[in-house]
């Protein structure tokens, strides 16, 4: 059965630079489902969850979060709905001079006025749930790029968010970290019943665990649908390149540029 | 070749106008509203950061210009017998221009290229980023303390600077040059009035020191996040600081002593 929606993006435009990124793009995310966005690089994958998170302001359109319009709210109510998501950053973004356990309290000690032992009581509690209860003393720049990550997950979750945005959690990671994130996305997902939306270009391993997947190209949504459907739409030659990795096709492999002769014949001159 | 100049005055004024602007809000939305629930320690924090770190510099510097200053005031005081005057001569030069100068020349290069570095290395991380979806905001939690502590530190850092360059002029005038003891510091109590030389002196470097803090926070605020984007910032912070503190040196002088 279709839960309600937790988030909805209506017509949204948004264009950086005088480039258009996003062109009347329309989302709906369910709640407690695992919704991907997959897109190639630089297609602003990661300004839409910018823009969802209400760190950008939209062209034109609308983002409805539990009901409130971030795009047109005070900024009292755009922080209270920050407290219902969680941010996973594809570089961690962790504080360098805070140690792990301080990162995971960071949240906790701006927004809650916690006993210390209580508060200790729930740093660890999230490390545990991240696998990294025994690195709490350690600093950033002493971790791993996927402990990193899911010590960045630990704070993330620190606050008990009702929807998380993934940025890229699965680049530049080794199998094993791989693995690991992608079972802790989809435990988190489970047991605490979070709305997730991931952002990512790995489509293997986002297939394996999304409920719903939208495809970004030149601007606009190529397909949508459950990811086991998705595979299937074989009409569309631009969604099953980037599916399957094909390196021509709608999307070339030669940047534009003049006949290759023309071009060499010039150097001769 | 006249259109040419038209769109490059046209282009400077569109970017002037949007730094200020952009600035002006930045410092605006940091100190307006209700300031964040641990602002004086964590300006404390900062104000160890920027002041106790800049101290051996600072005071390194002020000893020497006292000692040069003194040396090259006897040369000339000494050609008319009026060497006893030193005192005076380096304590005014001290309090009323070199301290609150030199001193925000320092600060732009130690404390203000490391203040850009610092927030701009935190952007390019998205640290900042990650902070406003916590919910917390970088300019009440980090730029506002940073903000606070540059205006606290830099006129304390003055009056250590003038402190120790005066006892370095009286090395050099009175321990070397053999300049009389009384005659340096009586002719200097004398001389020195406290609200034209003293006073004006700490309201220069308060103001130098809202310059420098405001252009290195913003310059490493809104810092184009990657290496070269940094190096370009902070070099731009002490640069355009170090400018700002000598003009607005030479108009706050000519209000101060002007006539």
């Amino acid at each position: 059965m279709k839960q309600p929606d937790h988030l909805v993006i209506k017509n949204l435009c948004f264009s950086r630079n005088e480039r258009l990124l996003f062109d009347n793009l329309c989302f709906e995310f369910e709640r407690g489902k695992i919704t991907a966005i997959l897109g190639p690089s630089g297609i602003g994958k990661t300004t839409l969850l910018k823009l969802i998170g209400g760190q950008l302001p939209v062209d034109s359109g609308e983002i409805i979060f539990n009901g409130l319009a971030i795009h047109n709210c005070s900024e009292k109510q755009l922080y209270d709905a920050r407290k219902k998501m969680g941010m996973l950053f594809q570089s961690g973004a962790l504080f360098n001079e805070l140690s792990v356990f301080e990162n995971v309290a960071f949240p906790l000690r701006e927004h809650c006025k916690l006993d210390e032992s209580l508060l200790s009581i729930l740093v660890l509690m999230k490390l545990e749930a991240v696998g990294l209860r025994g690195a709490k003393d350690l600093k950033p720049m002493e971790l791993s790029g996927g402990m990193a990550r899911r010590v960045a997950l630990a704070r993330a979750i620190a606050l008990d968010p009702e929807m998380i945005l993934y940025d890229e959690p699965f680049t530049g990671q080794d199998p094993i970290s791989m693995n690991v994130l992608l079972n802790l996305v989809k435990q988190l997902n489970k047991t605490l019943g979070l709305t997730s939306i991931i952002v990512s270009h790995d489509v293997n391993e986002v297939l394996s665990i999304a409920d719903n997947v939208y495809v970004l190209a030149d601007k606009k949504i190529i397909a949508h649908g459950p990811a086991d459907l998705l595979l299937e739409q074989t009409d569309n030659p631009l969604l099953q390149q980037f599916l399957h990795g094909q390196s021509d096709g709608p999307v070339p492999f030669h940047f534009q540029a003049e006949d290759f002769v023309v071009d060499l014949q010039k150097v001769n001159k | 070749m006249i259109s040419a100049y038209l769109r490059f005055i046209g282009r400077f004024t569109l970017a002037f106008t949007q730094t200020v602007g952009r600035s002006g809000l930045m410092l605006w939305r940091t100190l307006w509203g209700r300031p964040h629930g641990k602002l004086l320690p964590l300006t404390i924090v900062q104000i160890f950061q920027l002041g106790i770190l800049s101290l051996p510099i600072i005071l390194t510097a002020g000893l020497f210009i006292g000692m040069v200053l003194s040396l090259q005031g006897y040369n000339v005081l000494v050609d008319y017998a009026a060497e006893e005057s030193l005192g005076s001569m380096v304590a005014l030069s001290l309090l009323r221009e070199l301290g609150p100068v030199v001193t925000a020349l320092l600060f732009a290069g130690r404390a203000g290229s490391a203040l850009t570095a610092e927030i701009g290395l935190m952007q390019s991380t998205e640290q900042l980023a990650s902070m406003e979806m916590m919910a917390v905001s970088p300019l009440k939690r980090v730029i506002a303390p940073r903000f606070l502590a540059g205006i606290v530190t830099l006129p304390i850092l003055t009056l250590f600077f003038n402190v120790i360059a005066i006892w370095g002029g009286y090395l050099i005038g009175v321990s070397w040059k053999g300049v009389d003891g009384g005659a340096y510091w009586s002719v200097m109590q004398g001389s020195v009035e406290y609200l034209p030389d003293v006073f004006n002196g700490i309201i220069k470097s308060v103001v130098f020191a809202v310059m420098i803090a405001w252009v290195a926070l913003y310059n490493g605020y809104y810092v184009v996040p990657n290496a070269q984007g940094i190096s370009k910032a902070t070099t731009q912070t002490v640069v355009v600081s170090s400018l700002l503190v000598l003009a607005m040196d030479f108009v706050l002088t000519v209000f101060m002593f002007g006539s």
